[in-house]
C-alpha cells in the first residue's frame, strides 16, 4: 500500500513537471528579454493556425475510411460555422453545434 | 466583481466540456481504483485532461516513471507553442505570472486567444479569472466524478464537442477579424495533409510545426496583408 502511494504520488509528480515545463518553455527562453520581432510575429498569427489544428485534434477519432465517415462531427462542425455566420453569437453557435452532434451520434450514427 | 463574471460568461463553453470530461476521468480512476483525493491532485497539478486519461492503465501497470515522462512530453508537445502569443501580457502579471503560464491549457488558449475586453474591466484580472475558473471547473469535475460519478452521470455523451464547437467558433472570428487568411489555411492544409499521412495519433505535432514554419517563410505576404503592420493582440 505504502510503495503503491509512493509510486501514485511520484506519478502525478513526474506528469506534472513534464507538462509545466512545457507550458514555461517559451517563457523560459524569452524571459525577460525584449521579443524578437519574429516571435511576436508569430505571437499574433499562430493562434489562428493551432485553433483550426484543435479543431482537427477533437474530431481526429472519429473513422473518415469507412460509414459513418465522421459525418455526425463534420455535420455539427459546418452547423456551427453557418450559425455563427448568420447570428454571429457564440453561444447559439455552440449549443446548436453540440445539440446536433448529441442527437445525430444517437439517432442516425 | 465585474472580471469575474465576464470570465464566466466567456467560459461557459469549457465549463460544459471540463465538467463533462472531468467526471469521466473521475469515475474512470474510481474504477480503477483511486480514491477520489488523486483524481483531485492531479486536476489541481496536472490539469491536462488527455495526459491524465491515459495515465490511468499506464499507472495500473506499474509503468516506469521515465516512460511516463516520455508519453507526456509527447502527448503534451503542443503545448510548447501556446505561449509564444502570451509572454509579453502575462510577465506584467506579478504574482499571476507562474499561474497563468502553467494552467495554460488548450481551452484555456483559446479563451484567451477569443476575448475582447470591455473597456471598463481590468483586462489582467478577467485573464486571471479566465484561467482560475476553467481550473476550478477541471477540479470540481475530477473530483466529483471519483466522489459521485455513477449516481450524477447519466447519458451526456457527446456534450465534450461543446470545445470542438468552441474552437471552431474561433477559427471563424479570427477569419473574419485578420487581413490574412493563411495561418488559418496553414493550419487547415497541415492538419488535413499529416493527418492522412500519419494518421490520428501522430499528425498533430508536424502539423503545428509545419504550420510555424510555412508562417516564418511567408512572413513578408502576411505582414503586407495586414498593412505592413501587426500588433501583439
Amino acid at each position: 500500500m505504502l510503495t503503491s502511494t509512493v509510486y501514485l504520488i511520484s506519478t502525478i509528480t513526474i506528469v506534472a513537471l513534464v507538462t509545466w515545463g512545457l507550458r514555461s518553455f517559451p517563457f523560459l527562453v524569452f524571459g525577460n528579454r525584449e521579443l524578437p520581432q519574429l516571435v511576436r510575429y508569430l505571437g499574433y498569427v499562430l493562434p489562428s493556425a493551432i485553433m483550426v489544428i484543435l479543431v482537427f485534434f477533437c474530431i481526429r477519432n472519429a473513422n473518415f475510411s469507412e460509414y459513418p465517415y465522421g459525418l455526425a462531427q463534420i455535420i455539427s462542425i459546418l452547423l456551427v460555422i453557418f450559425v455563427h455566420v448568420k447570428k454571429k453569437n457564440m453561444y447559439i453557435s455552440i449549443m446548436s453545434g453540440t445539440i446536433c452532434y448529441m442527437i445525430l451520434i444517437r439517432t442516425v450514427f | 466583481m465585474k472580471e469575474i463574471r465576464f470570465a464566466f460568461k466567456q467560459t461557459v463553453p469549457i465549463l460544459l466540456t471540463y465538467l463533462f470530461i472531468g467526471m469521466a476521468y473521475g469515475i474512470l480512476m474510481e474504477k480503477a481504483g483511486y480514491l477520489p483525493i488523486w483524481s483531485f491532485f492531479s486536476a489541481l497539478f496536472i490539469f491536462a485532461g488527455s495526459m491524465q486519461i491515459v495515465m490511468i492503465p499506464l499507472m495500473q501497470t506499474d509503468t516506469p516513471l521515465i516512460s511516463l515522462a516520455i508519453m507526456t512530453l509527447f502527448i503534451n508537445a503542443r503545448h510548447l507553442f501556446y505561449g509564444i502569443g502570451f509572454i509579453e501580457k502575462f510577465r506584467k502579471m506579478g504574482w499571476k505570472y507562474p499561474y497563468m503560464v502553467l494552467t495554460l491549457t488548450d481551452e484555456t488558449y483559446s479563451v484567451l486567444c477569443s476575448v475582447t475586453y470591455e473597456d471598463e474591466l481590468d483586462e489582467e484580472k478577467a485573464m486571471f479569472f479566465i484561467a482560475l475558473l476553467n481550473h476550478c471547473y477541471w477540479i470540481g469535475g475530477c473530483t466529483l466524478g471519483g466522489i459521485a460519478g455513477q449516481l450524477l452521470y447519466w447519458d451526456m455523451t457527446g456534450i465534450d464537442f461543446s470545445a470542438t464547437a468552441f474552437f471552431t467558433v474561433v477559427v471563424v472570428n479570427h477569419w473574419r477579424q485578420y487581413p490574412s487568411k493563411i495561418p488559418i489555411i496553414a493550419g487547415a492544409i497541415s492538419s488535413i495533409l499529416f493527418y492522412i499521412l500519419l494518421g490520428s495519433d501522430h499528425f498533430l505535432i508536424p502539423s503545428l510545426s509545419v504550420s510555424l514554419i510555412t508562417l516564418v517563410v511567408l512572413k513578408d505576404r502576411v505582414i503586407t496583408k495586414t498593412g505592413g503592420a501587426f500588433h501583439v493582440n
